[in-house]
């Protein structure tokens, strides 16, 4: 049948509608000059009113960083990135700092409410009396701008001996902790935006849960690049001491854009003795208009460090949005019988890149890892899993599952599955599964006839697919990853 | 009342309906039988605006309304329902979840409120119950790893759940046993009502022992070639289709 003018028109308007956290906010920004070179990084570290060892530590990087050439291996391409043509500090200007929302920003808060970040409406995050325990509660460090303008539920978790707040604060605060634990997962010397990251970090979060202690809530953080060519390098530490559980989301969006962004962040975990760090990431970062023009350059390095028997990480991340994603959550199962988990979901629409996958390097006795990974392509975009698991000598018994499961929708996108395996102990099991499929034509005209439009077909089709990982989300994001699923892939078929 | 008129179709540009005339009143029951290769399943397909099934000629006029202009959704949105003769897997996608997708597409198609969760709960619990359905089915991912029975029986609940006015059971009895064919004959037979109208199409006479149709039209070689009373089956079931020019074993 061929297609009606109508539905073409209607294809249209719904593509251009698609970004609909397009929008920017006004707001004066005290900005570095552009380029970097020491002073620059000096000038970020005076800002912060670092002290010494810190601004030491950010110019070894810088000097280790001029040394290093970009990663080429991933499967993505890109223009050249002028290094010297950004801004690499913007924040807010700062009157004497908020002690409620009330002195926040208006601009800031509407921001934050076309988002739907439910920071202004929901009384139990504004720490409006009464309302505790009402409900299962989320605490929201929001980072705005490389700043951290409004941290919610401090006091409730201060009283459990919790830290969470800005890197930046902990830094003032907790100089001894975040001097211990910093960079001791991901080196200074690690690799290029790493590295990078290190030399010019601005803020981010700082976790610590102290022994025994079950954070009560989910930390969360929504991440909003907001100023025109400021490459986002956010810092994020968090640290599980003996025994203790958290739970941690991550979530961005950014306003629409024609330059593309670099985003270089670096997150860290370390989790001691039988403590549990779940970590969970919705990204939907300005992917690029339709013919692949702007979009956000996700350039990210995560890792955990199982440092302390029976320990566990669990990073599960829905990857929708970038025009580049190059990130390998990953984990160092040092500890023994510790645990490793990786789930990942990736989108990639339009002209949208993705290079993504996981690490799992068994170190300890009895180490068990898992990674699921749904990769869904559409339109032409192009998308790589890439994982490594290696088992080190000392690693006796240790287990790896990997799945690798790939969906195509339509004939103009690529799926490619790159698994390296590394086994040094006999002992170990190892085992990959993969498949790849595509949306069929069968299953489009089977929800149709029932009365399911296209775009809700695909979008019913690959929530299933998706489902492993999706479950693993917390409540508060799986309804919003689901959505983001459907957004996502809108225009991808017909 | 559905009013098909010279209809002719292509398909991979070989012309397979060749000018079939056909009229259903509501609450009619209507059987195609037919050879097969006589363009029993195209002309399914066409009513349910399949992708690739183009039609060359002649019309299809559904309560007044052009049936042919419509996209697949919109058809099953004005009532057109079309139970698979092999129902389509979708992995991950509870059976649930699913039907809620389809009864809230449709509800708001027609301008009704969509349904909580609660009210869908409460509906389909009714239509299982009525159809003498397990639970269990509906945990489970639609139309996976079941069996030949429990997918026909499927596409008879989700028709319960739509409320159709006109649906077509395209070789509904295709991979069932006796016992099978019975279950899924009773669950059609109660969704049968003077307002819903049904086409019946089958290779074989024996599904029309359990639903009874009104009339029995033959589709041979892209054509209506004989129609009549259910008496017109048992006929056919003696004497095959050689009479219509088509070989038996094609």
């Amino acid at each position: 049948m061929a297609a009606q003018p109508e539905t073409v028109e209607q294809v249209r308007a719904v593509t251009e509608q698609k970004y609909k956290y397009g929008f920017t906010t006004d707001i004066e920004s005290d900005v570095a000059p552009k380029g970097l070179n020491e002073d620059i990084v000096r000038f970020i570290s005076a800002k912060k009113e670092e002290p010494e060892w810190l601004l030491d530590w950010r110019l070894k990087a810088f000097r280790v960083w001029q040394t290093m050439e970009e990663p080429q291996w991933a499967a993505v391409s890109f223009p050249p990135i002028d290094y010297q043509d950004a801004h690499y500090y913007a924040a807010p200007k700062k009157k004497a700092g908020p002690k409620s929302l009330d002195e926040v920003d208006p601009e800031l808060l509407k921001t934050y409410e076309k988002l739907g970040i439910p920071l202004r409406e929901q009384e139990i995050l504004a720490g409006v009396e009464g309302s505790e325990g009402k409900s299962p509660a989320i605490a929201v460090d929001a980072v705005f701008d490389s700043v951290s303008v409004a941290t919610t539920f401090k006091a409730k978790l201060e009283e459990m001996g919790i830290i969470f707040c800005a890197i930046s604060e902990a830094v003032q605060k907790h100089p001894d902790l975040v001097k211990k634990y910093l960079g001791s997962v991901v080196p200074y010397t690690d690799n290029y935006y790493a590295t990078l990251n290190c030399a010019v970090f601005t803020d981010g979060s700082f976790v610590y849960i102290p022994k025994g202690v079950r954070c009560p809530m989910e930390l969360s953080t929504y991440f909003r690049i907001n100023q025109a060519n400021t490459g986002q390098f956010e810092r994020t530490l968090i640290i599980a001491d003996e025994g203790s559980y958290v739970s941690y989301l991550e979530g961005c969006t950014a306003p629409q854009r024609d330059e593309n962004q670099l985003h270089a962040a670096v997150v860290e975990l370390v989790a001691m003795d039988d403590a549990t760090i779940k970590y969970s990431t919705v990204q939907n970062w300005y992917p690029g208009n339709a013919e692949g023009v702007g979009g956000i350059y996700n350039f990210v390095t995560k890792r955990g460090a199982c440092r302390g028997r029976n320990s566990k990480i669990s990073w599960t991340q829905v990857e929708t949005g970038s025009a580049i994603t190059w990130k390998y959550p990953s984990c160092i199962l040092q500890g023994d019988n510790s645990v490793g988990e990786f789930y990942s979901v990736a989108i990639t629409n339009n002209f949208q890149q993705a290079d993504t996958g996981t690490k799992m390097i068994h170190i300890g006795k009895n180490t068990r890892s898992t990674i699921v990974s749904k990769g869904i392509s559409a339109g032409k975009a192009q998308q790589t899993y890439r994982g490594l698991v290696k088992i080190l000598p000392r690693a006796e018994g240790a287990r790896n599952h990997t799945q690798c499961d790939s969906l195509l929708i339509g004939d103009k996108c690529g799926a490619h599955t790159v698994p390296y395996i590394e086994s040094r102990n006999r002992s170990a099991r190892i085992e990959h599964e993969a498949t790849t499929a595509k949306i069929s034509e069968d299953q489009l005209f089977y929800c149709r006839q029932r009365g399911i439009s296209e775009e809700d077909a695909v979008s019913l089709i690959v929530n299933g697919f998706c489902k492993e990982v999706l479950k693993e989300l917390p409540m508060e994001f799986a309804v919003e990853a689901q959505k983001l699923v459907g957004i996502s892939l809108e225009g991808s078929v017909g | 009342m559905i009013e098909i008129k010279n209809l002719h179709a292509t398909v991979d540009g070989k012309e397979i309906l060749k000018g079939v005339d056909l009229t259903i009143r509501p609450g009619e029951v209507h059987a195609i039988m037919g050879p097969n290769g006589a363009g029993k399943s195209t002309m399914s397909y066409v009513l349910a605006g399949r992708d690739g099934y183009e039609v060359t000629e002649g019309s299809v006029t559904y309560y007044g309304k052009d049936l042919l202009a419509m996209e697949p959704e919109e058809r099953a949105a004005e009532g057109v329902f079309l139970a698979f003769q092999y129902p389509v897997e979708i992995p991950g996608v509870g059976n649930t979840t699913f039907l809620k997708t389809a009864i809230n597409a449709i509800r708001k198609h027609r301008g009704e409120k969509e349904l909580d969760a609660m009210q869908f709960l409460k509906l389909i619990r009714a239509k299982t119950k009525a159809l003498g359905m397990s639970d269990e089915m509906l945990k489970r991912a639609v139309n996976v790893g079941f069996s030949g029975g429990e997918k026909k029986r499927n596409e008879t609940l989700q028709m319960a759940v739509l409320e159709p006015k006109f649906a077509i059971l395209d070789e509904t009895d295709s991979g069932l046993d006796i016992d099978a064919l019975k279950i899924v004959a009773e669950g059609v037979n109660a969704l049968r009502s003077p307002d819903r109208s049904m086409l019946v199409i089958t290779h074989y006479q024996r599904l029309l022992d359990y639903i009874i149709p009104d009339y029995v039209h033959v589709l041979a070689a892209g054509r209506i070639v004989k129609s009549g009373g259910k008496e017109l089956a048992l006929e056919l079931e003696k004497n095959g289709y050689r009479d219509f020019g088509a070989s038996e074993a094609a």
